[in-house]
């Protein structure tokens, strides 16, 4: 069973073409993972198919629902799926419980004890139970990301979008983010992530996808696409990250 | 105001080392550099205002400008008349601003909502916005304290009291909405964005996302425009409301001094300050948070 399905996607901004006829298919329990430079089309695909942006053409498909219709309720779909941002986006009004328990209450209409309870049970699972009453600018960055990480899973989304949630944080604070990510993927969560992390990417890839000019260049299973790229772009683009010493 | 450096706490830090001479020698220097600061500030200050001072103190008309505007036995005699009357202004600020948070709050949401059912009452907010922040709120309190009871429709009031209070009500409520709107406009697409994707609905996102944070950055903003909303409560006395301001002219007329005025201008200071150096107060904070956060 395919968690999701993009066919044919056009999104440009006024003149630019940024996604290209691009298709992709995400099946249940798998990780797929975008590589390409900046500006190659990584974060707006993830937003089309959160339908933070609207597209152009083309159309995707949610558990074999299409999305992409324009009678369809956003909220409701959003309410499947989980997003992690760059830039985390914590509320700076809300406490790390509060952040978290939001949505449950709010969206789920869980009772607010039990939202906590499951809060907590999971800030506990990733050592930060601590931070509970914390406000996010308390926080080093790579603890606002896995807060951030956590908000997006107690809603148990279907399908995660993580949009290069690593970039913005310290050297040292990556790993602490990225095996959060690792022990999702290993529960079976089904993920589709843009990053620049090319030893990440290859740990826990299903599937590679090189994007450049909002195309898919090459695609694959890790072991192909970033240790045995065949398409010259792609050579290109991991020679370049492996020169910035990223690799 | 103070110093924009932050002032050096030299006491905290002995107790951790003992400071090096050249650290010794610096304090010394230090200290003699702010002494030699206020020197020169108690100097300047003395000199301008005591010209100022000697300025007005020796002009022709003194003598009589004294009588009639600094007479404080008279003023004495009025002053709890005009007291009164400020209450009447105090009382009128704090229900109007009731009424002006409500109004605007509304107005504002309006006016930053994309809903299209809302499409009319959009437009319409912002006609009443354009309207209201472009006529003098003196020609409103007039219009409206003349213009509704000559409509003579039944039921409605024709107490100058509270048709000045409309008034007030109607113009600051265009101001107030404006400051909301732009604090509203002012957090980052990033936290809608992030609200949305969790699956709350964009009237969710307004109420616990957008609207905590607009209303908390657009607080230093806000307490302005209630000193002076204050102020201009004063302007209803041209409706023969009997204000602070209106109990002043009473005093003044029969006698044709002038100290009342000066009395209920003393009064209304001795509201405002307080309330503006809170307002600063206020302000440097939220700045100092901002500027923090933009560090982080």
């Amino acid at each position: 069973m395919n968690v999701l399905e993009v066919k044919n996607l056009r999104k440009c901004f006024d003149e630019h073409l940024v996604l290209d006829d691009l298709s992709l298919t995400v099946p249940d329990h798998t990780a797929t993972v975008l590589i390409g430079a900046s500006g190659s089309g990584k974060s707006t695909l993830l937003r089309c198919v959160n339908l933070l942006d609207s597209i152009d053409d083309g159309s995707i498909f949610l558990d074999g629902r299409e999305i992409s219709d324009p009678g369809i309720d956003v909220d409701e779909v959003r309410r499947t799926l989980g997003m992690v941002f760059q830039s985390f986006n914590l509320f700076p009004h809300m406490s790390v419980l509060d952040n978290i328990t939001l949505a449950p209450i709010r969206v789920h209409k869980i009772a607010k004890t039990q939202a906590r309870d499951e809060a907590m049970t999971l800030l506990r699972r990733f050592d930060l139970a601590d931070k509970a009453d914390q406000f996010p600018d308390r926080l080093s960055g790579g603890q606002q990301q896995r807060v951030a990480i956590i908000r997006s899973i107690a809603v148990k989304p279907r399908l995660l979008l993580l949009d290069e949630i690593t970039s913005s944080l310290d050297p040292v604070l990556v790993n602490e983010v990225l095996s959060i990510v690792r022990d999702l993927k290993t529960e079976g969560m089904a993920m589709v992530l843009a990053t620049h992390e090319m030893g990440f990417a290859t740990q826990v890839a299903d599937e590679v996808c090189f994007l450049k000019n909002g195309k898919i260049i090459e695609r694959g299973p890790a072991s192909q696409v970033i240790s045995a790229p065949q398409h010259l772009d792609t050579q290109d683009f991991l020679q370049r990250v492996h020169e910035a010493g990223r690799l | 105001m103070n110093n924009a450096s932050p002032t050096r706490d030299d006491s905290g830090r002995a107790s951790l080392w003992t400071p090096s001479p050249r650290e010794v020698q610096r304090q010394v220097a230090r200290k003699a550099i702010n002494r030699k600061k206020i020197l020169i500030a108690t100097t300047s200050s003395v000199l301008v205002l005591g010209a100022l001072a000697s300025l007005i103190v020796t002009s022709p008309g003194w003598q009589v400008v004294k009588e009639t505007f600094f007479d404080w036995s008279y003023g004495s005699e009025v002053l709890g008349a005009i007291s009164k009357g400020l209450v009447v202004n105090v009382r009128l600020t704090i229900i109007a601003s009731i009424l002006i948070g409500i109004f605007a709050m509304t107005l504002a949401l309006l006016r930053t909502s994309r809903s299209a059912a809302l499409t009319p009452f959009r437009f319409l907010a912002t006609a009443y916005v354009d309207i209201f922040r472009g006529i003098p709120l003196l020609l409103v309190i007039l219009l409206i304290g003349f213009g509704v009871p000559a409509l003579r429709i039944d039921g409605l009031t024709n107490s100058v009291l509270i048709l000045g209070t409309a008034a007030v009500v109607l113009t600051y409520s265009a101001y107030v909405a404006e400051v909301l709107r732009s604090g509203i406009l002012s957090i980052h697409p990033s936290q809608r964005a992030a609200a949305r994707s969790l699956g709350l609905t964009s009237s969710q996102t307004m109420r616990h996302v957008v609207l905590p944070q607009a209303v908390k950055r657009v607080v230093p903003p806000l307490l302005n425009d209630l000193v002076a909303l204050l102020k201009d409560t004063g302007l209803v006395s041209i409706l023969g409301v009997t204000d602070a301001v209106r109990a002043a002219q009473i005093a003044s007329s029969r006698t044709f001094n002038y100290t009342p005025y000066v009395i209920a201008a003393i009064l209304f200071l001795l509201i405002t300050i307080p309330l503006t150096r809170y307002t600063d107060r206020v302000l440097a904070k939220s700045i100092k948070r901002q500027n923090a956060q933009g560090s982080a």
